[in-house]
């Protein structure tokens, strides 16, 4: 209905196993690349940059690297909260130290310092399989928070025992601090998304995505094949702390300003791995939507009695919020398991052929 | 270097050594703290053995039977009558999970099903308090939290009660799967589903009763827990305490939560006592984990956890 890709032959393997095989795709995206870009800083209020779109970019990094890992690789980890702490004081610890580096190469080489974090903690899934490995991945979770709340030389020894975000200019434009514009931060989270998402989509489709989904499979008949479960899954281990160090960096810097600990602790963890699962595991789109469900439904449900005109104690609702919030997991689970993603796909392949559908 | 090497490696020894009867305490003080935690490992395993669902909403059932049976109390209502009550409670509880939960999810993979019991302890949370107010309430069941002294070492009673608590609860639960004809159906089904179903065990029954018996070990773990540090929210957060355990037990095993328990509680607390102050103190929580993790790195099945075999 919305468009027909009738006319466009594939007469090469490149052009049969692009990324959007369909030419309108192609223009859709890009598209909506660059209104993402120019529209929100435009239009969107204060308000609706810093609580909605830096948060929700933000935590679809790193949904997009819990994805890779748990969903891609089939290895399930609740650490995403510790190693998103790593990515976050080791930026912090690196631009104190180094003030004359781009605040993009610290954000960069964080994220390389939480990819090392990770595989050390993905060696034991070598070993350890299923539930076994998430409940030892949460020995990294627990490790990590209390390294970070008990070593004072992570936050510089602050009384306080917070981490700031110090100021940072880049091209001359303040980019952290309390002097950046939210839309100066909404556009930097926005370029990082964008570039990661668009390797993590190359890479999931070439021989490294396909070496992980062979282990996710069935790890035993991969390794038969010659899928070496050591380098792969490690591999995983490491792509995906990257991308939730980088993740954690951007939440201090971008978003929160300081932090304590207590922002990774293993709620952040369960908040992830909930964006990756109601999106869709091993779905690139699947991580920004469910990203969006977990940011947006509690917004609205905070805001829906008020619309409504329902005065209510504030604890009675956030006790309400919460049932809510557990219920429609349990219904998306129950309406459509893979996630958003693939709902997305089933009204795709509806529209396609709508309205004659024989 | 040495230094270090002996505050480390010799120094908590000599401790040790130095006061037999201090070291007996905290001994003893982790057995008991470690058989808390088996009371929720339990429930755990129970549902897992069972359904094949790693029920991450144990600990909130927990705190969701702990705070029914405090409201209860404090509306009046008579100790015997509320203890059926909230037997009641966690049955209809049961049949809600199945009903509205498993039966749709039936056949998915497990980390959907993982996941639909954490959206569920979401629900039950935001249930529990919202009936029952989310304030902290001390749960007063008549055993006085004292200590006496026996051979040199102080126990306390509240404590002990426990243990001897899970130590029935265990023979009870032992006798109930060895002895009775449900008992027999819930190990078929443990053992095989299709083939349980085949022979007809009504699946969907057994669920209930799991689920249910599940609710009960919640409940008496509620009242221990409850009893010893009050009803309120935290006492959700024992599930986490309860993993290790789990994890060194076997996620199958009923022998294996009992034992893990105080295996972790024991290590916890030495560590705790005799390592703690080296490294800043608070190491409690992520040391059970580690614990566990090099456990599982020798056996990957956990201690009593059934072979694991692969086939492709």
């Amino acid at each position: 209905m919305i468009y027909r890709e009738a006319g466009q032959f594939k007469t090469s393997y490149g052009s049969d196993q692009a990324v959007f095989p369909i030419a309108q795709d192609r223009v859709v995206v890009a598209l909506a690349v660059v209104a993402a870009f120019v529209v929100p800083p435009l239009v969107a209020s204060e308000y609706w940059l810093q609580a909605v779109l830096i948060p929700f970019l933000i935590y679809a990094l790193a949904a997009l690297g819990l994805n890779l890992l748990t969903g891609y690789a089939g290895q399930l980890s609740l650490g995403t909260g510790g190693f998103m702490a790593v990515g976050a004081y080791s930026a912090f610890k690196l631009t104190t130290a180094f003030p004359q580096f781009n605040i993009i190469l610290v954000f960069l080489m964080s994220g390389v310092i939480a990819a090392g974090v990770g595989l050390l903690f993905g060696i034991p899934s070598l070993r350890i399989k299923g539930f076994y490995l998430a409940v030892a991945t949460l020995a990294a979770q627990f490790f990590l928070i209390w390294l970070f709340n008990r070593v004072g030389w992570f936050v510089n020894y602050a009384p306080s025992g917070t981490a700031t975000a110090p100021p940072r200019e880049m091209l001359g434009v303040m980019v952290t601090g309390p002097h950046a514009t939210a839309e100066v931060r909404y556009i930097v989270a926005l370029a990082l998304v964008v570039v990661f998402a668009a390797i993590a989509k190359n890479l999931v489709r070439g021989r490294v995505g396909r070496s992980w989904m062979a282990i996710r499979d069935r790890d035993i008949a991969a390794e038969i094949i010659g899928v070496r479960p050591l380098r792969t899954k490690l591999l995983a281990f490491g792509v995906s702390s990257f991308y939730c160090g980088l993740a954690g960096a951007e939440l201090l810097f971008l978003y929160l300003g300081s932090v304590e600990t207590l922002a990774f602790d293993i709620n952040l963890s369960f908040l992830v791995l909930f964006m990756v699962i109601i999106g869709g595991l091993g779905s690139i789109l699947g991580s920004f939507l469910g990203a969006a469900f977990v940011i947006l439904v509690p917004i609205f449900l905070t805001n829906a009695p008020h619309w409504v005109g329902i005065a209510m104690r504030t604890d009675t609702q956030k006790h309400i919020e919460l049932m809510i919030f557990g219920g429609l997991i349990v219904f998306f689970l129950i309406v459509e398991p893979h996630g958003l993603a693939r709902l997305w796909q089933i009204t795709k392949e509806k529209l396609r052929l709508w309205p004659f559908p024989h | 270097m040495s230094d270090i090497l002996y505050a480390f490696a010799v120094a908590p020894f000599k401790d040790m050594a130095g006061s037999p009867a201090f070291l007996g305490e905290v001994l003893l003080g982790g057995v008991f703290a470690g058989l808390m935690y088996s009371l929720v490992a339990l429930g755990f395993v129970l549902i897992f053995k069972a359904s094949g669902v790693f029920n991450f909403a144990q600990g909130v059932m927990v705190l969701f039977a702990a705070l029914t049976l405090v409201g209860l109390l404090e509306r009046g209502v008579p100790v015997a009558a509320a203890l059926v009550l909230t037997t009641a409670v966690m049955v209809a509880l049961a049949f809600a999970i199945e009903r509205v939960v498993l039966r749709p999810l039936v056949n998915q993979e497990h980390i959907i099903l993982f996941m639909a019991t954490i959206g569920l302890s979401f629900f039950l949370e935001g249930f529990g308090e919202m009936i029952w107010g989310s304030n902290v309430k001390k749960l007063d069941v008549g055993i006085p939290d004292r200590s006496f002294m026996m051979a040199g070492i102080h126990i306390n009673q509240l404590e002990l009660s426990a243990a001897v608590t899970a130590a029935i609860l265990v023979a009870v639960l032992a006798a109930f799967f060895h002895r009775t004809r449900i008992g027999r159906a819930l190990r078929a089904v443990a053992d095989d589903h299709e083939a349980a179903l085949s022979v007809g065990i009504p699946l969907r029954t057994i669920w209930v009763i799991v689920w249910s018996v599940a609710g009960l070990v919640a409940i008496v773990a509620g009242i221990m827990w409850g009893a010893k540090s009050g009803v309120q929210f935290s006492l959700s957060l024992i599930a986490l305490k309860a993993l290790p355990v789990l994890i060194l037990g076997g996620f199958t095993s009923v022998p294996g939560a009992i034992v893990g328990g105080p295996i972790i509680g024991v290590g916890e607390k030495l560590a705790e006592v005799y390592w703690g102050p080296l490294v800043g103190g608070a190491i409690e929580n992520w040391f059970a984990y580690v614990l566990a993790l090099v456990f599982l790195l020798f056996r990957p099945q956990g201690l009593f956890g059934e072979k694991i075999i692969e086939r492709v």
